[in-house]
């Protein structure tokens, strides 16, 4: 196994190489830097001395992939494309338009991303569960029938009015809780539980049906009538061999995403005011800083990259079955 | 106005939304020879569920289409100008205008409530003695052609009772028309009379009353809700629609090239959606849409009228939507070839010096249609509802759009006002919500009615 993680280490370089091209010419050719400067500093009234003086200042005043003027490997390393793209392999992510390094920035700002990320994931897939559990129960009753229409019908709504009408209803009308914010240390919570909530709610549609669809596939097997056969109670049979055997397909969608956890989520921490990396993104995306989602495309790659080495090694846990090779 | 002297205007998004349709309908028209495809889609249609939710569908398409049919009205002559040219407005208008009235056009000055006829703030007034005070102003468009103010109740519930009638007798003559079109009588009929008529009550209603009233009242900056809310209409279709289908033939293409030629394409193709999907959708979204905003606004000759402009990043946004989802059927295709190229047909094919070209047409397209048919209808919920959160984030449709996103983004404080202003969000809700809906619950069936791991279980 460990071979095989290796190589598949290996095989993510060519990856992030190709992701760093793709973010290369999305920033560098299809609108050169000049275009990107004028745009950045006014379009009409902007003088040819402001504009290099920008390129200079962010040191785009650069070759794109290959500087003739330069000898030797200079003509490699004088360029856009290793100063800036290359060098996100070294982890070193320069600095934002404001003149704050990304690194300090990323790093801090993953713990409130992380505070609220995790506590929504992990109490959302066993919510998720549970509700589809308690469905699969009553499968093919009117229960089941009514479950699976609040399902689709929860799924249909968008995520805004899940944020929206829940701030609404808990923070204005019921005034328990801060409406947005965050706080560090052990107060968090207070700004916390809102965003948490939310987010399990607006999951559950989604997150429970497809589970139930899982447990369906399980439930008719020849293993669980065996079970139910030798007296097995019915919520027995659900947590001792329908859970755990659908814990395989399970995998593939969950375990695949805890690596992205990391990055926060966008829409939550806009809308709750939590300084965590998906608010960084947002406001990087606004205020139209190419560095910051530059740094920020490079790690979630990294990420992504990683979730699926991650979700090989769990099957090989999760079923014995399977052989890494 | 003579119908003639406008001039009409082609967006892009119009030309492709329509010649979608038009060969969306060719195609299902070209599967009725094939007895397999038609039974399943009989079983789609044989349920109750099926057929209303289509119908809805349906007529959300509709609106659309109508909606983009755009044109130019011809400005009047100013004084002293060459009599022979002709001067058009710079305002772009679509038939789904002409038929909804002057409902666009009855700008307030502010908020106001669903169906009032004040407005919904004080504003400082004069009255006939020259002293100034502060009450709600009438609003100018709501209510004016009643002559008793007391009376609006009344008048309510007669406008509507008219509007209800008109559109009962639309529904009644669709109906018609339709009974002496259909001959199958195994589908269930009843139902889709039923939807049509509820449907065409509703549009009669809100055209009615919506030209007297303000339905769902006005938003900020005084514009008719209703209005918005089903122009919107227009940006949730095409984007559930185009986005994944400028895709699919790079899509179709590489999948089945990479299962079916294996070795070298295969490695290339699976490296290339691997890269992609591994960066983060949203932000290689954003990304490629300021990168295009850039490039648009510093390229303004390309554009003839502002719509123009937010068209061309409409497409983009609807192009770079389908990057970021064509792995996933990519991979899906891929695997699907695989299995299929290794049965006996395809092998027996090979061997009888069959071209290619011919398998892959033959006997490899056929057999993946599906997995191309689920795909599409699954992903369409999903665009509707990604467009209001990219809007949201400002790396949606133009702002100068109508689209659900931008009218959530633009109320979304407003629930936090005090007093709360909440039509705006319900407009959005409920159109958006209508649309998704149907859309999962048709999609769920026809995944049911395509997957031939449904099939199996139930020749069981």
């Amino acid at each position: 196994m460990f071979a095989y993680i290796i190589r598949r280490l290996l095989y993510a370089i060519p990856i992030l190489v190709g992701v760093n091209l793709i973010t290369f010419v999305l920033f560098f050719v299809v609108n050169s830097p000049e275009d990107v400067a004028r745009a950045h500093l006014g379009e009409k009234y902007v003088t040819p001395q402001a504009i290099e003086n920008w390129v200079h200042e962010k040191g785009y005043n650069h070759p794109l992939m290959y500087n003739a003027d330069a000898d030797g490997l200079n003509r490699i390393t004088d360029t856009i494309f290793y100063q800036k793209s290359l060098k996100l392999f070294t982890l070193d992510f320069g600095q934002a338009d404001d003149g704050r390094d990304i690194a300090t920035d990323v790093l801090t700002r993953m713990g409130p991303s992380l505070a609220l990320a995790i506590p929504t994931f992990v109490i959302g897939i066993w919510i998720n569960i549970c509700v589809a559990l308690i469905v699969v129960m009553f499968r093919a009753t009117h229960l089941d029938k009514a479950a699976v229409a609040l399902f689709v019908s929860l799924m249909s709504i968008s995520g805004l009015f899940y944020i929206i009408g829940g701030q609404y209803m808990v923070a204005t009308l019921w005034r328990l809780v801060p409406i947005s914010g965050f706080e560090p240390g052990a107060m968090a919570w207070k700004f916390l539980i809102l965003p948490v909530v939310i987010g399990v709610i607006s999951g559950i549609g989604l997150g429970a049906r497809w589970y139930r669809t899982l447990f369906l596939e399980t439930v008719d097997q020849d293993f669980v009538r065996t079970a139910r056969a030798k007296g097995v109670s019915e919520l027995g049979v659900l947590f001792h061999h329908v859970l755990p055997n659908a814990l395989l397909p399970i995998l593939t969608g969950v375990v695949v995403v805890i690596p992205s956890l990391f990055m926060g989520s966008l829409l939550m921490e806009a809308f709750f005011g939590i300084p965590g990396l998906g608010s960084y993104m947002l406001d990087a995306i606004r205020a139209q800083d190419f560095a910051i989602v530059r740094t920020m495309v490079f790690v979630g790659s990294v990420l992504y990259i990683l979730g699926l080495i991650l979700t090989d090694i769990s099957y090989t846990m999760a079923d014995p079955r399977v052989r890494l090779n | 106005m003579d119908i003639f002297t406008v001039k009409p205007v082609i967006l892009w998004t119009d030309l492709m939304l329509w010649l979608l349709v038009i060969s969306i309908t060719a195609f299902l028209f070209s599967l009725r020879s094939n007895p397999e495809s038609r039974d399943q889609w009989r079983q789609v249609f044989s349920s109750r569920l099926g057929m209303a939710t289509f119908i809805i569908i349906l007529s959300y398409i509709t609106l659309a289409l109508i909606d983009s049919l755009h044109f130019r009205k011809p400005l009047p002559p100013a004084a002293g100008q060459n009599p022979e040219t002709t001067y058009y407005s710079n305002k772009v208008h679509s038939v789904l205008d002409l038929i909804l009235g002057e409902m666009g056009e009855r700008k307030e000055r502010s908020y106001s409530e669903p169906f009032a006829l004040k407005s919904f703030t004080k504003e400082n007034m004069t009255n006939e003695q020259g002293q100034t005070y502060r009450d709600y102003p009438d609003l100018e468009h709501a209510g004016s052609h009643l002559e008793n103010k007391a009376e609006h109740h009344r008048d309510l519930l007669w406008q509507s009772l008219i509007g209800l009638t008109k559109g009962l007798l639309f529904g009644v003559i669709l109906c018609a028309l339709m009974k002496g079109t259909t001959r199958s009588s195994s589908l269930p009929w009843g139902t889709a009379m039923t939807t049509i008529l509820v449907i065409c009550m509703l549009l009669g209603w809100l055209l009615h009353v919506g030209n007297l009233y303000h339905i769902l009242g006005t938003d900020r900056a005084g514009n008719d809700t209703l209005y918005d809310s089903i122009k919107g209409i227009r940006t949730g279709v095409l984007i559930g629609t185009l986005a994944t289908l400028i895709m699919m033939p790079i899509a179709i293409t590489l999948g089945i090239c990479a299962g079916y030629f294996k070795g070298w394409v295969d490695d290339t193709v699976q490296y290339l959606y691997t890269t992609l999907s591994s960066i983060p959708g949203i932000l290689l979204i954003a990304a490629a849409i300021l990168q295009f905003q850039v490039f648009i606004d510093l390229n303004p000759g390309f554009f003839e009228v502002g719509l123009e402009k937010a068209d061309a990043r409409f497409l983009g946004l609807c192009f770079i939507l389908g990057i970021t989802s064509w792995a996933g059927l990519c991979r899906l295709l891929r695997a699907e070839t695989l299995k299929i190229s290794q049965l006996p047909y395809v092998q027996a094919a090979h061997a009888f010096g069959v071209s290619h070209i011919r398998v892959i047409r033959q006997h490899i397209l056929p057999n993946v249609m599906h997995i191309i048919l689920i795909t599409f209808v699954l992903d369409f919920s999903g665009l509707v509802l990604a467009e209001a959160v990219l809007s949201y984030i400002g790396v949606g449709v133009d702002s100068s759009m109508p689209s659900w996103g931008n009218m959530i983004n633009l109320a979304r404080s407003e629930l936090s006002q005090e007093p709360v202003v909440w039509w705006n969000l319900v407009g959005a809700f409920f159109f958006m919500f209508t649309l998704v809906l149907a859309a999962n619950l048709f999609s769920d069936l026809v995944n049911e009615a395509f997957n031939p791991k449904n099939r199996q279980e139930r020749a069981q």
